[in-house]
């Protein structure tokens, strides 16, 4: 393999303008761990399933190891470093710290992606609907209680502060 | 909101019994952690194993030049390269399993599917996948055998030379055969469980490197580092030049308790000189890691008309698969807990653990103790319907109290609580609900277990941890813990606040490194909280103890009348103004030449156990719970929705509630998966899928909420009387889905998992039975 045959993607992450070559097999997973340093994006599976390799893309959640880089070229993404500036936790992340709703972390980046996606669509969601929607990301640890309360209870106060009743 | 029960406290602890975030969990909502995988250093090779495809045969030849020429291949590495190709580990310490030991790199024979037979560094992944392909195998194939009760058959394919019988247990206790023979009532049961996998979300995993003074150093996700001198034997090394370091681990449930990657990275970084790193592909684990090892479990329960248990036989083989591994613990666990929290007086357990082709089996969060519930509690409702008593009131009747004695002959010297976990789970059920349709039907169903926590004590188990007092007043806690993600780097953290006043942010926590943290023993076997507990509470003991005599100098105080608290060292209600700081008391104790370090040691009781009579020391205590669920049975599909489920554990103290709910909830889950769908399927030798895809995990929207109860009896051996917590809550989830099933349907499913298949098949031959 010679580099002649890497293209050249040009992609925005985390806000940030970003460019790689890239040979057209590697995934966006690969990409973003080994030539651009993503850690937070993490294979879990290679199939798709798990969802802890799950990042933004243009707003929607997509499981990286199934996408080409080449794919996204051009895409905006967000992996969970995005959601808050350096040092500072987004108030979603907040509630997973204080309910628990880590054990292992290593599914956590994932879910709060597509838990952050959903209350986009939805601000205000049941907790089924949060069931629903999370099952594309899997979580050996928790027995998910806690995840639903986090998700939850983020709702409850964004609901507070945009001056809902809840 | 998942509804929680936690009992009011009467002691006043700061820091224990709150519930803090620790720094790893911010790491981790952040995204900040670094795993095992996540690591990289300059040079970076990819280290991959190849596999055996077959699970039995003689390899006649395998031709590993093509594979060599590639360009980009740095190393291939065969069963000739490796100094010492032998991993001998006794896992009973010698106490009657046939010694047979694993290679490294199979040589000439391959003994099960997946199982390592060559090593390849490379510059990137894709080269190492490539030149494995390269790698040409011949294989001469062997008969294999591949069901245990077959391997136990005269004339059977041997494994191993040395036989198929790995270890037989016996723990026997009074006269069982004569006990059953004048029993009223003999129940007996036949029960199967299945092969499962950890499925931890972050595959085994490492990087290593050569450190200073050349160090072959290992950062990877294991639960043991004290592997460390094993993988230096393999290398021919000294111990001093090979150190592991643990990361935290994304999962391990006790698959990354025996070595994953570590002997395959240290020989390629041992080989090439340079990083390598190792990532196992999921469909390679779910093929070729560890397993939970299937039961066969044969009961006979002797009663009194009233419910009294008379005596009990149980009959216990489980697959080994291939390699020892851990499985002669494994079966002893089964062995000694196959009856349950039960007073059994005439009892007679049998365990066996029997080499397969299959892949091996070892450790999993349970550790056999949980596949004997899904055959006691059984049992227990079985001889309620033969008696024609309540499930509940059986198990009143008999259930172990303090005090009593248990099959290996030893008496439980704490609090039994397992009817009150009971009576509370089963009122968190509250009413049952209404069945959602015709054909539908309701039933209820509970289980009670036993899980040991702490390692069997013929091993004269310890832990040490130090910690420190830094000059600014911060305190540095070093252990050789290693972390799954249950906190037990932060628990720990939470009793030096707890004894010395520091708040938690103040507090650097140092883990898992097998040259720089004194040792902790790996965590398993529900272990760390009770071990590494006890000895961070020891050595912020002996902390503060040479602390206080100086402070009460400092402040013209008596000693007793001091508190540690907030940063300070202050007389007890004279509010914030008469006190001193730490940092103050650090530079107090340099002056005076008073030590301001302290390692602290715990060692776990002694004893021993005789295999021959079956009597003896076990383990230092256990765990007691219970689980109840309301399910819906679908008779015409043999879908079972479970519609309610709450679970109660005694804890005997709670350090971090919040933590502890956690564990429950997501042992019950798993115990769930188990329960209704998670196999994975061999035939042959073969595994039939490698895909996550067709393993069948819980999701979020499989199950409903666990309600916890957490019951604390205040009676437990670790720091502040706390119980360990990591395994129990995975034991009783099957035998309480059979139960209610069986309450709905009236039909029993002996064999794990319960799917709709199964049942629809018991449930028409009870109809044909009917017929």
């Amino acid at each position: 393999m010679s580099d002649q045959s890497k293209q050249r993607v040009t992609l925005t992450v985390n806000g940030e303008h970003r460019e790689a070559w890239v040979f057209p097999h590697e995934s966006l997973l690969d990409v973003l761990r080994d030539v651009l340093g993503h850690y937070e994006v993490r294979y879990g599976c290679g199939e798709g399933v798990c969802g802890t390799c799950t990042v933004l893309v243009d707003g929607e959640p997509v499981s990286g190891c199934l996408l080409l880089a080449v794919q996204a070229d051009g895409c905006s993404l967000v992996t969970v470093r995005g959601l808050a500036p350096a040092g500072d936790l987004h108030p979603l992340q907040a509630c997973f710290l204080r309910n628990g709703a880590a054990q292992c972390g290593f599914c956590t980046p994932g879910m709060l992606l597509t838990a952050w996606a959903l209350l986009q669509h939805d601000p205000r969601p049941s907790r089924e609907r949060i069931r629903r929607e999370l099952v594309g990301n899997l979580c050996r640890c928790t027995g998910y209680s806690k995840i639903l309360d986090a998700v939850e209870e983020h709702a409850a106060e964004a609901a507070e502060r945009a001056g809902g009743h809840g | 909101m998942a509804e929680t029960e936690v009992p009011a406290r009467q002691e006043a602890y700061r820091v224990v019994g709150q519930s803090p975030s620790h720094h790893d969990f911010v790491d981790k909502v952040e995204g900040s952690l670094l795993y095992a995988a996540d690591w990289q250093l300059p040079g970076l090779l990819h280290g991959k194993v190849v596999r055996a495809e077959v699970p039995c045969a003689r390899i006649a030849g395998m031709e590993v030049s093509a594979a060599r020429a590639l360009p980009g291949v740095v190393a291939v590495l065969t069963a000739a390269d490796v100094p010492w190709n032998q991993v001998l580990e006794r896992p009973t310490g010698g106490l009657g399993e046939l010694a047979v030991a694993m290679p490294v790199l199979a040589a000439d024979r391959v003994r099960y599917q997946g199982e390592p037979i060559a090593l390849i560094a490379a510059v990137t992944a894709q080269i190492a996948e490539q030149a494995a392909e390269l790698i040409d195998v011949e294989y001469d194939d062997l008969p294999g055998v591949f069901d245990p009760e077959r391997a136990l058959e005269p004339g059977a394919p041997l494994v191993h030379d040395q036989g198929n019988l790995l270890v037989s247990w016996i723990i026997a206790r009074g006269d069982a055969a004569a006990a059953l023979a004048a029993a009223d009532v003999v129940v007996e049961g036949e029960y199967r469980t299945q092969r499962v996998e950890h499925a931890y979300l972050e595959p085994e995993a490492g990087v290593g490197w050569v450190d200073t003074s050349g160090v072959i150093t290992l950062r990877v996700s294991t639960q043991v580092i004290e592997h460390a001198p094993t993988i230096a034997t393999i290398l021919g090394l000294p111990q001093s030049k090979l150190r592991v370091i643990s990361t935290y681990m994304g999962g391990g449930f006790g698959g990354k308790e025996d070595m994953t990657v570590e002997p395959y990275l240290a020989l390629l970084v041992w080989r090439t000189r340079r990083p390598v790193r190792m990532v196992w592909e999921r469909q390679e684990s779910i093929m070729a890691s560890t397993k939970r090892h299937p039961f066969i479990l044969r009961y006979r329960t002797g009663v009194q008309r009233d419910g009294s248990i008379v005596a009990q036989e149980v009959d216990i083989v489980g697959d080994a698969g291939a390699y020892p591994y851990l499985s002669p613990r494994v079966l002893f666990a089964a062995c000694a807990t196959a009856s349950g929290p039960y007073r059994v007086p005439n009892v007679h357990h049998r365990a066996r653990a029997v080499f397969t082709n299959n892949a091996p089996t070892s450790a999993f969060r349970g550790f056999g103790a949980m596949q004997v519930t899904f055959g006691y509690e059984q049992q227990m409702d079985r001889v309620a319907d033969r008696l024609g008593l309540t499930p509940q009131a059986v198990r009143e009747r008999n259930f172990l109290d303090k005090g009593d004695t248990i099959p290996t002959g030893e008496r439980l010297d704490t609090a039994v609580a397992a009817g009150q976990c009971l009576r509370r789970a089963l009122a968190a059920l509250g009413e049952p609900a209404r069945p959602s349709g015709p054909g539908r039907r309701i039933g209820r169903g509970f289980a009670v277990n036993m899980q040991p926590y702490g390692r069997t004590v013929w091993f004269h188990d310890r832990a040490s941890c130090w910690i420190s007092l830094e000059a600014d007043g911060s305190l540095l806690l070093r252990s050789g813990i290693t972390d799954l993600g249950a906190g037990q780097a932060a628990s720990l953290a939470q009793i030096a606040s707890e004894v010395l006043g520091v708040p938690l942010g103040e507090i650097g926590v140092h883990i898992g490194d097998s040259q720089l943290t004194p040792p902790a023993g790996g965590t398993f076997a529900t272990r760390q909280l009770y071990m590494s507990g006890n000895a961070a509470l020891a050595a912020a003991r002996a902390l503060r103890a040479g602390l206080l005599p100086v402070a009460a100098e400092l402040l013209g105080a008596v000693p007793d009348d001091l508190v540690f608290e907030d940063g300070m060292v202050r007389e007890r209600d004279t509010g914030a103004g008469r006190g001193i700081r730490l940092a103050e008391l650090a530079a107090a104790c340099q002056q005076r030449s008073v030590p301001t370090a302290h390692l602290g040691t715990w060692y776990a009781g002694t004893g021993t156990f005789d295999p021959a009579t079956g009597q003896g020391a076990s383990f230092p205590d256990y765990t007691f719970g219970a689980h109840a669920a309301d399910v819906e049975v679908d008779t015409e599909t043999g879908q079972v929705r479970v519609l309610g489920y709450a679970a109660a554990h005694d804890v005997g103290r709670a350090i971090n509630p919040l933590r502890v709910e956690g564990q429950i909830q997501g042992g019950a889950y798993q115990g769930l998966g188990y329960a209704l769908g998670e196999e994975i399927v061999v035939d042959d030798g073969q595994v039939a899928s490698t895909l996550l895809a067709s393993y069948l995990l819980p999701n979020a929207a499989d199950l409903p909420d666990v309600r916890v109860i957490v019951v604390e009896s205040g009676e437990g051996k670790g720091p502040f009387g706390a119980r360990g917590i990591g395994e129990p809550p995975i034991g009783n989830p099957a035998a309480t889905i059979a139960n209610a099933v069986a309450a709905a349907t009236g039909v029993r499913v002996t064999q794990l998992p319960i799917t709709p298949e199964r049942l629809l098949a018991a449930l028409d031959a009870a109809a044909g039975d009917a017929r």
